[in-house]
């Protein structure tokens, strides 16, 4: 039963990054990068892996793909943009997310409905993760925090001088 | 335990790494190509998972944890290299940023 969720979802993230990959528009591939990344977070939780499926939702489906959309959006300013909004809107460019979306929210409602116990993995909580990453990995996270330093500075470095250019123009 | 084979999981974890490096080497939109990126590092954080699942240690999260982070890091970088990129040639394609002096 549970080796046919992860069957399921494993069609759906396949299924999803194949048509990321031969999307023509940005925003079009992004839907379906979404889809495929939280199809990754359901095969986390459906591993036993919780804690990890949470960040990919929180994380990689929130926060990175975000970045994305505002950058597309930055990119596609003019008069064209009305037009976008138009074409995006018809039914054809959002039901094929719509129905990977649909069968995630299926298998989610049979988790619920089948008692928390369709875990098929060994189930690795939180805490287990959290005592070894602040015992024998605290190196790997000072490295972390500094990698996440550097690219902070990387970015608002390579973000200043567009600005200043930018402004410049206007002014 | 009915559990999830560890080979399946492996071989999901190579067919979505495979079709994001197709998608890095097909495709010649920069936004694409980072998105493709992001495909490949989920991959490899998903074989980490799988194994990390298959012996019940925490290692394998912690590994996705720092890809995360790694991923993170990489699109802030990706991003505003494409931004600037686009201000310069106004274009996001790739093959038009063929003017480095190396």
């Amino acid at each position: 039963m549970m080796l046919f969720l992860f069957y399921i979802t494993s069609a759906v993230a396949v299924f999803a990054t194949v048509m990321m990959i031969t999307r023509l528009n940005a925003v079009h591939g992004l839907l379906y990068l979404i889809l495929s990344l939280l199809a990754a977070g359901v095969l986390f939780f459906l591993l036993g892996a919780h804690f990890a499926a949470v960040l990919e939702v929180i994380i990689y489906a929130g926060a990175i793909m975000v970045l994305f959309v505002f950058v597309i959006m930055m990119l596609n300013q003019g008069q064209k943009t009305t037009d976008q909004e138009r074409i995006w809107l018809q039914p054809t460019i959002w039901i094929g997310p719509s129905v990977l979306a649909v069968i995630l929210f299926a298998e989610m409602l049979i988790v619920i409905v089948s008692g928390g116990n369709a875990e098929t993995g060994q189930i690795v909580d939180s805490k287990q993760v959290a005592i070894a990453l602040y015992g024998p990995y605290l190196l790997a996270v000072e490295l972390a925090s500094m990698l996440l330093l550097a690219g902070l500075v990387g970015a608002y470095h390579l973000g200043k001088p567009m600005l200043k250019k930018t402004l410049g123009k206007r002014a | 335990m009915n559990g999830i084979p560890l080979e399946l999981g492996l071989v999901l974890s190579a067919v979505l790494f495979v079709l994001g490096l197709i998608g890095v080497m097909v495709r010649r939109n920069l936004i694409m190509i980072l998105m493709s990126l992001e495909v490949m590092l989920n991959a490899t954080g998903l074989a980490f998972i799988v194994a990390g699942s298959r012996w019940g240690q925490a290692d394998g999260q912690i590994m996705f944890l720092l890809i995360l982070t790694l991923a993170a890091a990489e699109v802030g970088v990706g991003l505003g290299l494409a931004l600037q990129i686009f201000h310069r040639f106004q274009t996001l394609d790739a093959d038009s940023v063929n003017e480095m002096q190396g």
